[in-house]
C-alpha cells in the first residue's frame, strides 16, 4: 500500500516510514509567529534558556494589530523587535509588511517538501505551494523555538477531487464554502485536505491559496495542492531553494474521496454564526449589510482585487454601505496600486485599509455596533467577532461582496457582472 | 473534586471562549477568567465555581489557534472540559496548558447543565451524583508525558 502526501512527509522528517495514526517528533523548517510572539516570549523566558536553538528556523510577521492602535500592542512589537535583535532573527517583518501568511509565501518560505508550523490557526495555507503546514499553539511554538521539536499525529486524508470550470461570477471561495457547508465544520478534524482532480491544475496560486486556508474551517490539520508548473512559475525570483516536490502514491490510502463540481456551483453565501451555515446566495439575497470587506488571507490577494475591481468599477458603492479594501501584503498593495485598483477603490467610494489582519478578528479597524452586519471575504463570522455580539458576519467571494456593496443588501454577483 | 455542569452545544468556538479583541493584550490570569465564555453565556464568568465542568458537544474549541481560550477555562476553575470531539489545536492548546480535555459521546450527550458530577481521572470515570458513569479513553503516552509533567513548558523543561 501506498503512502500519502502527509505520511511521506512526516515520515522523511521523522526518518521512519510512517502511517496516519502515528505520532512522531520532528524538527519542522520553519516555525511562524504574528503579534502573538510577545506571548511567546513571555513562555520562552520560563525555560529559563538564554537563546533559541535554531533563530534561521523563526519567521515573524508583525499584523494583527498593525500599526498598534494602543500602548500595550505598542508595547508588544516592542517587546518582539527586542527579541528579535537579541536572539539575531532575520526573518523579521515588521507592520508594513501585510498578513504573515501572505508575506511567508512572498518571501519563500513556503515551499514543496517542507514542513511548517506557526501559531495561527490558517497556517494550513502554505499546502497551496506543496508545503505540509499545520497550525499549532503559542507555548508549543516557545518549546519549538527551545528545544527544535514537536509532536504531532500523523493525519488520515481527506481527498476531494475538483471537476468542471467555474461559471462566471463563481470562484475558489465558493468551492469551499460549499464543501464547509456540506461537510460541516469538523469534516476534516484531525485530517489532511488533499485536492486533486483535472480542474485543481487550472487553478491559480491565489485560488489554491484559498481552499488550504479554509481548510482550517473544516478543523483541518493541513490542506495540500500537489505542487506542479504553476506552482514552480510561483515560485520563480521568490525562492532560491525549490524544494522537493512531495505527492500521495496512486495507491495511497485515503480515509475519503469527495468530489466537486466547480460547473454546477453558484455563489454560496455562510451565514451567522458558524461557517457551515451555508446558503446558496439567492437564498440570502436582499439581505441589508453596513460594512463589506474585501481582503485578508483568505482573499486579499490581486486576483480577489482584481474580481472585485471589475465588479466596481465605475460604480458607486452604495451610500449606506463602509466598503473596506484591505490587500493582503504590501506587494500586492503596490501591484494593485501599479494597475490603478487602489484609485478605482477610491472612486467607487471604498477605504483601502493598510495591509493587515484589519478588522477580521475584531482588535481595530472597522468593528461593528449592535445591529449592524458586515459581509465580508474572510474566513470566519463567529458571533461577535468583529465587534458587538449582536452584530452579523456573513462570509463569500470577492464577488459577492462588491456586488453586495453596490446595492447595499446580498446581492447574486451573477447580475453584477460588468 | 465535585462539580456542577455547564452545558453547551456543538462548535463552540474559540471567539465565543474568548474574544479576538482581548487575545493580544497580555492579561493575568484572574482578568482571563473574567473574560471566559463572554460571547457565549454572560453568566458564566460570574457564576462558575472551582471544580466546575463544561459539557459541550462536537468540534469544542474550533477557530483559532489563541491559547486563552484553554487558559480562561483552566483560570476561572474548570476542572475539565467533557465533549464529543475536540478541535484539533484546542486540543494540542489544553494540554500543553494542563486542562483536561475528555472525549465522550454518552457524556456530552446525557449530562445536563446543572448536573453533580465528579471526575476520577486515574479510572477513567465521570460520575453524576444521581449514579450515572461515563467512560472516557485514556490520554496517548505522547499525551500523558506533557500532563504528567505538568504542562509542556516543564516537560520541555525536562528534556533540554
Amino acid at each position: 500500500m501506498g503512502f500519502t502526501f502527509s505520511e511521506k512527509i512526516l515520515g522523511a522528517k521523522a526518518g521512519r516510514p510512517v502511517r496516519a495514526g502515528d505520532v512522531v517528533t520532528v524538527s519542522p523548517d520553519y516555525v511562524l509567529s504574528h503579534d502573538n510572539s510577545s506571548a511567546i516570549i513571555k513562555e520562552f523566558r520560563k525555560l529559563g534558556l538564554k537563546r533559541v536553538k535554531k533563530p534561521e528556523k523563526i519567521v515573524i510577521v508583525l499584523d494583527h494589530i498593525v500599526p498598534a492602535s494602543e500602548e500595550k500592542y505598542a508595547q508588544n512589537h516592542k517587546t518582539i523587535r527586542e527579541f528579535v535583535a537579541e536572539q539575531g532573527i532575520e526573518n523579521f517583518f515588521d507592520v508594513h509588511r501585510g498578513v504573515c501568511h501572505q508575506v511567508f509565501a512572498e518571501e519563500g518560505f513556503a515551499r514543496p517538501g517542507l514542513l511548517v508550523v506557526g501559531s495561527d490557526s490558517h497556517t494550513t495555507s502554505y499546502g497551496a505551494l506543496g508545503a505540509f503546514s499545520a497550525g499549532i499553539g503559542r507555548t508549543e511554538t516557545a518549546s519549538i523555538w527551545a528545544a527544535d521539536e514537536i509532536w504531532l499525529r500523523v493525519p488520515e486524508t481527506i481527498r476531494i477531487e475538483l471537476r468542471g470550470t467555474f461559471p462566471a461570477g463563481v470562484s475558489a471561495k465558493d468551492a469551499a464554502l460549499k464543501l464547509i457547508g456540506d461537510g460541516g465544520a469538523d469534516m476534516a478534524d484531525y485530517r489532511a485536505v488533499e485536492f486533486g482532480g483535472p480542474a485543481a491544475g487550472e487553478f491559480s496560486v491565489a485560488s489554491r491559496f484559498v481552499l488550504c486556508n479554509m481548510s482550517a474551517e473544516m478543523g483541518a490539520k493541513n490542506g495540500y495542492f500537489p505542487p506542479d508548473g504553476v506552482t514552480r512559475e510561483w515560485l520563480k525570483g521568490r525562492s532560491a531553494a525549490r524544494g522537493e516536490e512531495v505527492f500521495s502514491d496512486p495507491d495511497a490510502r485515503f480515509e475519503k474521496n469527495l468530489a466537486c463540481d466547480l460547473s454546477a456551483l453558484v455563489p454560496q453565501v455562510a451565514c451567522p454564526h458558524t461557517v457551515d451555515n451555508v446558503k446558496p446566495v439567492t437564498e440570502v439575497e436582499g439581505t441589508k449589510i453596513h460594512q463589506a470587506l474585501v481582503g485578508t488571507c483568505t482573499n486579499g490577494r490581486l486576483e480577489d482585487l482584481e474580481t472585485a475591481a471589475r465588479i466596481l468599477k465605475g460604480r458607486r458603492v452604495h451610500k449606506s454601505v463602509r466598503c473596506l479594501i484591505l490587500p493582503a501584503s504590501q506587494q500586492v498593495y503596490i501591484e494593485a496600486s501599479k494597475r490603478g485598483l487602489l484609485t478605482l477603490f477610491s472612486e467607487a467610494g471604498c477605504l483601502i485599509l493598510n495591509p493587515g489582519c484589519g478588522p477580521c478578528l475584531g482588535a481595530h479597524q472597522g468593528l461593528m455596533a449592535a445591529g449592524e452586519s458586515t459581509i465580508s471575504t474572510a474566513n470566519r463570522n463567529f458571533r461577535g467577532r468583529m465587534g458587538s455580539r449582536d452584530s452579523k458576519i456573513y462570509l463569500a467571494s470577492p464577488a459577492t461582496v462588491a456586488a453586495s456593496a453596490l446595492a447595499g443588501a446580498i446581492t447574486d454577483p451573477r447580475k453584477a457582472l460588468p | 473534586m465535585k462539580g456542577k455542569v455547564w452545558k453547551y452545544g456543538d462548535n463552540v468556538n474559540t471567539d465565543v471562549i474568548f474574544a479576538g479583541k482581548y487575545t493580544y493584550a497580555i492579561m493575568p490570569p484572574e482578568e482571563m477568567a473574567k473574560h471566559a465564555l463572554e460571547d457565549l453565556d454572560p453568566e458564566f464568568a460570574e457564576n462558575v465555581r472551582p471544580g466546575d465542568v463544561v459539557v459541550a458537544g462536537k468540534n469544542f474549541g474550533c477557530g483559532s489557534s489563541r491559547e486563552q481560550a484553554a487558559a480562561c477555562l483552566k483560570y476561572a476553575g474548570v476542572q475539565a472540559v467533557v465533549a464529543r470531539s475536540f478541535a484539533r489545536i484546542y486540543y494540542r492548546n489544553a494540554i500543553n496548558l494542563g486542562l483536561p480535555v475528555l472525549q465522550s459521546a454518552e457524556a456530552a450527550d446525557a449530562l445536563k447543565a446543572g448536573d453533580e458530577v465528579e471526575i476520577d481521572f486515574a479510572a477513567g470515570k465521570i460520575r453524576a451524583s444521581d449514579g450515572r458513569e461515563f467512560g472516557f479513553p485514556p490520554f496517548p503516552d505522547s499525551v500523558l508525558g506533557i500532563i504528567e509533567a505538568g504542562g509542556l513548558i516543564e516537560y520541555t523543561k525536562k528534556k533540554l
